[in-house]
């Protein structure tokens, strides 16, 4: 706490705060990672290595425990909330068996060398007992010397539908008991690839595919409880917004989205029975609101006449909608009230000089709106400040589009090219670091989910 | 076509003034020489020119018919020729400039040759299909092809072609014409299409 202190100061030499963070800090902590900090990405808060607790996840003695902690270790460090600590010898070593004194009493409650995991500079260390038919999670306070909670969870079976799902749920517990903070482990990932909605874990684990698999189809949203998926579908050559009840698998399509215009875009309000659409005509596009669940009050939003709206997403208390307008002559990022009054422009940009925007996707917390604009010629991905009205380029490298967050507003997912073709990636804007979703290229268009509720997890 | 018509018509004609020729004696025969013999003479050439006749008769039938049948397989053939050169003068593209959705001043001839077919063919229903690149945005390329769809329509409007004939979607960047990611491709992809709804026979050509 001294050194961050000193640090908000800004007065003490960095050489004294290095000095603190060297010896603080092995040098293990820093190598411990797979992915780095990307060059083709700003981001506007200091990546400050070391200042993450680490955490150290034991190896496992039954056999059935192996994936769960492997999908655990995975998910602890893709939360990129810790310094995931590789054990020297990697999962050799022996914890060592509750009770053997070969150390001080004190750091050998519940079985563990408490010191030694305290001198690699963990701060958790993660443990996995099998008990009858559950599994017993063990997180332990290193530096406390003692247990701060159990978890016991009865899995579903590996291979049930509901499996990978419960060992994220698990991961979150982790991550709640640990840093008090809301983890993103438990939700998946909707997107579009070869004309069809796919859904993955964030992990990167369990494709599934959503939509219909003969209509072709676009632009993928979650509902706001994370229980109803819609996204929108070619019928004869009209887009249609379609709805999919992910406890029921029951697909319907949504009130007044007839077929006779082309709708699609559609946004989940969080009042969980309104939908936002956008819907070309004869006039262009233009934004409407219907409520799906009582099947009525189809009410448009926008009148553009000569310029086309689309693309909503609300801001988390429902009373905002920011969307695409291109009234200033090309699309740019626009901000109105959820009933369409006092619609104004919401990311500033230069006449002549910013290229056109478009995808905005308004954080979870609020704050931020991410969007990608044209630059040069090519699309990067943006974050305008809701209250200042200022905008960041977060990209640079590639074409990088479509950006939609993570639950916890600090993850974002987004399509890229910088790897050599179009593929998911996810960012985390607190350290910079990168990772591609699936190894595979042609994804497009992605929506991250809500923390997702348990009845919604076996399906899709 | 109406070369052959006439021929036909000629061919018949000519059968029956000769038939008509023929029959002449039959119907006043000439002062028998001796009744017996002389009428059974007069009975065999009235027979002979009788039989004469009804055979030219039907061969100057079945010609008329023949040249009738080939004058109609060449009347359906040529119909189907004018309903294959309206149908690719209707389904002609027309192309826009980049993140555009004017007409191009160069494709309004197309568009003038669609509403002469559209006002000789009062059946005549056609969808127009707006069509972008893949540079932009996937969905603002939906509200950028309804806009290229309807421009065009817009235009048929204007010229006095009724809107209910004319429908229209927005394809996106999703049916891409060449799959390439090169100028030459792109311009290609940026495009309206245009297809026939319904009324597809029987087209005239204007």
């Amino acid at each position: 706490m001294k050194t961050v202190r000193r640090l908000d100061h800004g007065t003490v030499t960095y050489g004294v705060l290095a000095v603190l963070l060297l010896t603080a800090y092995p040098p293990n902590r820093l190598t411990a990672q797979d992915s780095t900090v990307d060059r083709g990405v700003r981001i506007g808060i200091t990546y400050r290595p070391g200042v993450r607790p680490g955490l150290v996840i034991l190896p496992v003695t039954a056999g059935a425990l192996d994936s769960v902690r492997t999908i655990v270790a995975r998910d602890l460090d893709y939360s990129d909330r810790y310094e995931v600590i590789t054990l020297p010898g990697g999962d050799s070593l022996d914890p060592g068996p509750a009770g053997t004194p070969t150390g001080h009493t004190a750091t050998r409650l519940a079985g563990l060398n408490y010191s030694l995991y305290q001198a690699l500079g963990a701060d958790f260390a993660v443990q996995f007992r099998a008990s009858a038919d559950s599994v017993v999670l063990l997180l332990h306070d290193v530096t406390a010397g003692a247990v701060r909670r159990s978890f016991a969870a009865r899995l579903p079976a590996p291979g049930d539908p509901g499996y990978r799902m419960a060992v994220h749920r698990l991961t979150d517990l982790v991550i709640q008991a640990s840093l008090g903070a809301a983890g993103t482990s438990a939700t998946r990932i909707l997107f579009v690839k070869d004309k069809h909605v796919w859904s993955v874990d964030q992990d990167g684990a369990n494709l599934k595919l959503v939509s219909s698999a003969t209509k072709e189809a676009l632009s993928p949203a979650w509902s706001a409880d994370g229980r109803k998926v819609a996204y929108m579908e070619f019928n004869e050559g009209h887009g249609q917004i379609n709805l999919l009840d992910l406890a029921t698998g029951k697909r319907s399509v949504v009130y007044g989205s007839t077929g006779k215009y082309s709708d699609f875009t559609p946004a989940f309000a969080p009042d969980g029975k309104t939908i936002t659409f956008s819907r070309a005509t004869e006039e262009g596009t233009d934004l409407w609101s219907v409520n799906f669940r009582d099947a009525c009050c189809l009410q448009r939003l926008t009148v553009g006449r000569f310029s086309d709206n689309l693309s909503p997403t609300y801001s988390p208390d429902g009373r905002r909608i920011a969307f695409v307008s291109t009234r200033p002559g090309l699309a740019q990022i626009y901000v109105m009230g959820a009933d369409g009054t006092d619609q104004q422009l919401f990311a500033p940009f230069d006449y002549g000089v910013s290229g056109s925007s478009n995808a905005p996707d308004w954080s979870p917390d609020g704050l931020s709106v991410a969007f990608h604009r044209d630059v040069g010629g090519t699309l990067q991905v943006f974050v305008l400040d809701a209250r200042k009205a200022t905008v960041k380029q977060l990209t640079s490298l590639g074409r990088n589009e479509d950006p939609t967050w993570a639950p916890d507003s600090r993850h974002l997912a987004f399509v890229s090219d910088r790897a050599g073709y179009r593929q998911l990636w996810i960012i985390d804007l607190e350290t910079g670091r990168i990772r591609p979703l699936l190894q595979q290229s042609g994804e497009r268009l992605p929506a991250w989910s809500p923390r997702l509720p348990e009845a919604a997890s076996a399906t899709p | 076509m109406t070369r052959l018509q006439s021929l036909a018509l000629a061919a018949l004609t000519t059968a029956i003034a000769v038939a008509a020729c023929g029959k002449k004696p039959d119907t006043t025969p000439t002062p028998a020489v001796t009744p017996d013999t002389a009428g059974a003479g007069a009975k065999r050439v009235a027979d002979s020119i009788a039989a004469a006749q009804a055979d030219s008769l039907a061969k100057a039938r079945a010609l008329a018919d023949s040249i009738a049948r080939a004058a109609a397989a060449d009347s359906a053939a040529a119909a189907a020729r004018a309903g294959d050169e309206v149908r690719s003068m209707l389904a002609a593209m027309i192309h826009f400039e980049f993140n555009k959705a004017e007409i191009q001043g160069t494709d309004q001839t197309l568009l003038d040759q669609k509403i002469a077919i559209l006002q000789k063919n009062p059946g005549l229903r056609i969808q127009v299909a707006g069509n972008c690149d893949e540079r932009g945005s996937q969905e603002y390329n939906l509200a950028l092809g309804n806009r290229r769809a309807n421009a065009a329509k817009q235009y048929l409007v204007t010229h006095g072609i009724d809107a209910g004939r004319i429908e229209t979607v927005s394809n996106g960047e999703e049916r891409p014409l060449d799959p390439g990611h090169t100028e030459d491709a792109w311009a290609k992809n940026r495009r309206d299409e245009f297809s026939i709804l319904a009324g597809v026979n029987a087209l005239v050509k204007p």
